[in-house]
């Protein structure tokens, strides 16, 4: 990978740390809005099921997380074991495919009228 | 009015870190050795370093010139944190009479306390650490404001003697062993912001990476144990916001 991508990493890694550092507060709040007002499964699911607003904050939620995550899982793992190259990055794209796949399938699942 | 500390009495005990083996091995190579080292009012670290040397092991190895904080030659880990031992008194880092004293962190050992700068320097020639001027002697002087934001951030950071403190203190350097560290990249941000010099895309392409400014976790260990108290960790978001700038516009 050369310098100029490696500099890209690291600008996506800020970038989507600052969305996330949003997207969590808002999460966590909402989370807790849930839990505290003993809103059940088929409640939040009737708030969500069709809100096009929140499937578009769930879905640049999940974007970022699969950007963010993978660019520092490849740090971690370069600065732990000294593992560099070709292999290495494979590794973290498959992480950040599979948090994006698995994300997009949750909103999907809350989202799509009728889902399970 | 402060007041001369009065002579400070009895020896105190020091830890020196020996190599066992021949010259170039690894610091791992070694063990430490014991001294009883005569106090003396002011005494510096160095000061215990030369007397070990001149009166009790002659064949103890370290490395010092000026013995007053410019020439950079002198740093080793005192007591756990890498210093200048020539502008470390005993008194301030030995406060219960103990001294341990070991090569710096982070690059090979020669033997004993010396230590190969080599890969540090060869790290600021990577960094594109050289000015590169574009003026011949026939034009005039370059005129820098010394007020302007430029010439601001050059002062700040102007002063490094080279001592490898930095990079021995630095967690980066030892995770990464082709990371640049921050006295070569302090040294590419003088120069970045050297109005004369035209390499300024090289230079940002050079500090640019992985291997660069991009891998500082901002510790700040740098800037916390630098003995000229060199602004450090700023210098390397400074590298980051122009490589940043560099990047958007299409000029990495």
């Amino acid at each position: 990978m050369n310098t100029r991508a490696q500099a890209y990493l690291w600008f996506a890694q800020r970038a989507s740390a600052a969305l996330l550092g949003f997207f969590v507060l808002v999460h966590l709040v909402t989370v807790i809005y849930a839990v505290r007002n003993g809103l059940s499964a088929v409640e939040i699911l009737g708030r969500t099921r069709g809100n096009t607003p929140w499937m578009l904050f769930y879905l640049l939620f999940v974007v970022a997380v699969a950007v963010h995550v993978p660019i520092g899982l490849r740090n971690i793992l370069a600065e732990t074991f000294s593992w560099r190259g070709r292999g290495l990055d494979l590794i973290v794209l498959g992480v950040g495919l599979f948090f994006l796949l698995s994300g997009l399938r949750a909103v999907w699942a809350v989202y799509a009228p009728g889902a399970a | 009015m402060d007041q001369t500390p009065p002579p400070a009495a009895g020896t105190i005990e020091v830890s020196v870190w020996r190599s066992t083996g021949p010259g170039g091995v690894a610091a791992g190579d070694g063990r430490f050795e014991t001294f009883a080292v005569p106090r003396a009012p002011s005494q510096t670290v160095l000061d215990v370093v030369t007397h070990i040397q001149r009166y009790l092991d002659p064949t103890l190895t370290y490395r010092f010139a000026c013995r007053v904080g410019v020439c950079g030659s002198c740093a080793m880990v005192v007591n756990g944190e890498p210093r200048w031992t020539c502008r470390t008194h005993v008194d301030k880092v030995s406060a219960d009479g103990r001294l341990e004293i070991a090569p710096l962190r982070n690059l090979p050992v020669i033997r004993d306390l010396a230590t190969d700068m080599r890969e540090f320097f060869d790290k600021w020639a990577r960094a594109r650490g050289q000015f590169t001027g574009s003026r011949t002697r026939h034009e005039a002087f370059a005129v820098v404001a010394p007020e302007s934001a430029e010439r601001v951030q050059v002062d700040l950071g102007i002063e490094c003697i080279g001592c490898g403190v930095c990079y021995s203190a630095c967690d980066v350097v030892e995770w990464k062993r082709d990371y640049l560290g921050p006295a070569a990249m302090n040294r590419a941000w003088t120069l970045l912001n050297d109005v004369r010099d035209d390499r300024q895309r090289e230079r940002l392409a050079a500090v640019a990476g992985d291997a660069g400014c991009h891998a500082c976790h901002t510790h700040m260990s740098c800037t916390e144990r630098c003995p000229k108290h060199l602004p450090l960790t700023a210098a390397i978001a400074g590298l980051k916001r122009a490589t940043t700038r560099a990047l958007l516009r299409g000029e990495l």
